[in-house]
């Protein structure tokens, strides 16, 4: 008779806590909630911005509030880490050649800090200069 | 002089025991020593009843993937010296445990199998056809993929498969992609089943830890995030070209 009797380990829902790969993994995918409600606020933004001057002055008021701004400072520096993760991600998801050679993949991860740079920088002119 | 270190090692006997328990050992060790000779020293000099796999001791069989605190890690690549703390052996994770540090990968293994991991030729060649050649580039589309030796340790890595194991994983999307980008290749259209399920390379969350881990150096998950552009290529074409 066999006595084979097979022992399933149960993950449980601590399984992100137990490997460093795993924590920092649940960490990125997180973010997606930070950015979930900045998205609401802006599209709070958009409503009060039809609502007319008064409303979008009051809606903009309340950024301005201690908590509103250390909410976009968190979600400013969670969004960054996110964006960090996918650049260092993103060779691997591309198969991109050149003639008989493949594109570097510090090429693909260098093109992308390049493009977040330049909206960045456009996105700041946008913002304070014009 | 060698030093002596205390190896704790995750025993699991089915005919006694409920659950798997925590057992110490002391293990003499000099900075060759790898986890598989230590198991070897406890097996021979300490409790013969250890259970372990190995066969080749030099990474390319495949059969001593366990867990090393917690990292999954081929036994014979993997030395003690590197673990000053001491070190904690457990089963290869998200297998279940046949016997001490003996997995049963039959899952993985019909998972390997169902994808039609062989080249497929709509007419079969025969030798007096003569080469198939393939340019550098051609080959270097699958070439890192087929040097998987199918340890496991990708799967122990995956949570998506340690969640629900009808996900393919990463070591049998790997080999559909090796098998769908060699230009040798005819059966791509029996594969793309696989690959377009939501068990296929849309089940991967692209963790990343699969390559990380992987003792060849494979890139597991580069395969299933391209695998994901073929699905979807795959996908608009069938839209495009309806009643097929």
């Amino acid at each position: 008779m066999s006595k084979r009797k097979p022992y399933v380990r149960k993950m449980g829902s601590t399984w992100w806590t137990k490997n460093n790969f795993h924590t920092m993994y649940i960490v990125r995918e997180l973010s997606s909630l930070v950015i979930l409600a900045y998205s609401v606020i802006l599209l709070f933004g958009l409503n009060a911005l039809r609502g007319g001057e008064a409303a979008f002055d009051a809606w903009f008021a309340g950024l301005t509030n201690p908590l509103a701004i250390v909410f976009h400072v968190i979600t400013l520096l969670w969004t960054l880490y996110h964006a960090t993760t996918w650049f260092s991600l993103a060779p691997k998801a591309a198969n991109l050649w050149i003639g008989e050679n493949r594109v570097a993949d510090n090429v693909i991860t260098g093109s992308l800090y390049a493009v977040l740079g330049g909206v960045t920088v456009i996105g700041l002119l946008i913002a304070f200069v014009l | 002089m060698s030093q002596v270190m205390k190896v704790e090692i995750q025993r699991y006997r089915p005919e006694l025991d409920k659950e798997p328990f925590w057992q110490s050992y002391d293990v003499p060790y000099t900075k060759e020593m790898s986890v598989l000779e230590a198991l070897a020293y406890i097996k021979d000099e300490l409790d013969p009843t250890l259970s372990y796999r190995w066969s080749c001791r030099m990474a390319i069989c495949g059969s001593c993937g366990m867990m090393v605190n917690g990292v999954p890690k081929l036994g014979c690549k993997t030395f003690l010296r590197d673990y000053p703390q001491g070190m904690k052996i457990e089963a290869l994770a998200n297998f279940p445990i046949e016997r001490d540090l003996v997995v049963d990968m039959s899952d993985f293994i019909a998972k390997l199998e169902a994808i039609k991991p062989y080249i497929i030729r709509e007419t079969e060649q025969t030798p007096e056809d003569g080469c198939s050649i393939q340019t550098p580039k051609e080959m270097e589309q699958y070439r890192q993929f087929s040097m998987c030796i199918n340890c496991g340790l990708c799967y122990a890595a995956c949570p998506q498969y340690g969640l629900n194991d009808k996900f393919m994983g990463p070591a049998a999307l790997a080999l559909l992609h090796r098998y769908n980008n060699d230009t040798r290749d005819e059966g791509k259209e029996e594969r793309m089943a696989f690959l377009n399920a939501h068990e296929g390379a849309w089940g991967c969350t692209f963790v990343g830890y699969c390559s990380d881990v992987c003792p060849k150096k494979v890139d597991p998950a580069a395969a299933i995030q391209l695998g994901k552009v073929d699905s979807a290529k795959d996908y608009v074409i069938a839209m495009l070209k309806p009643g097929e």
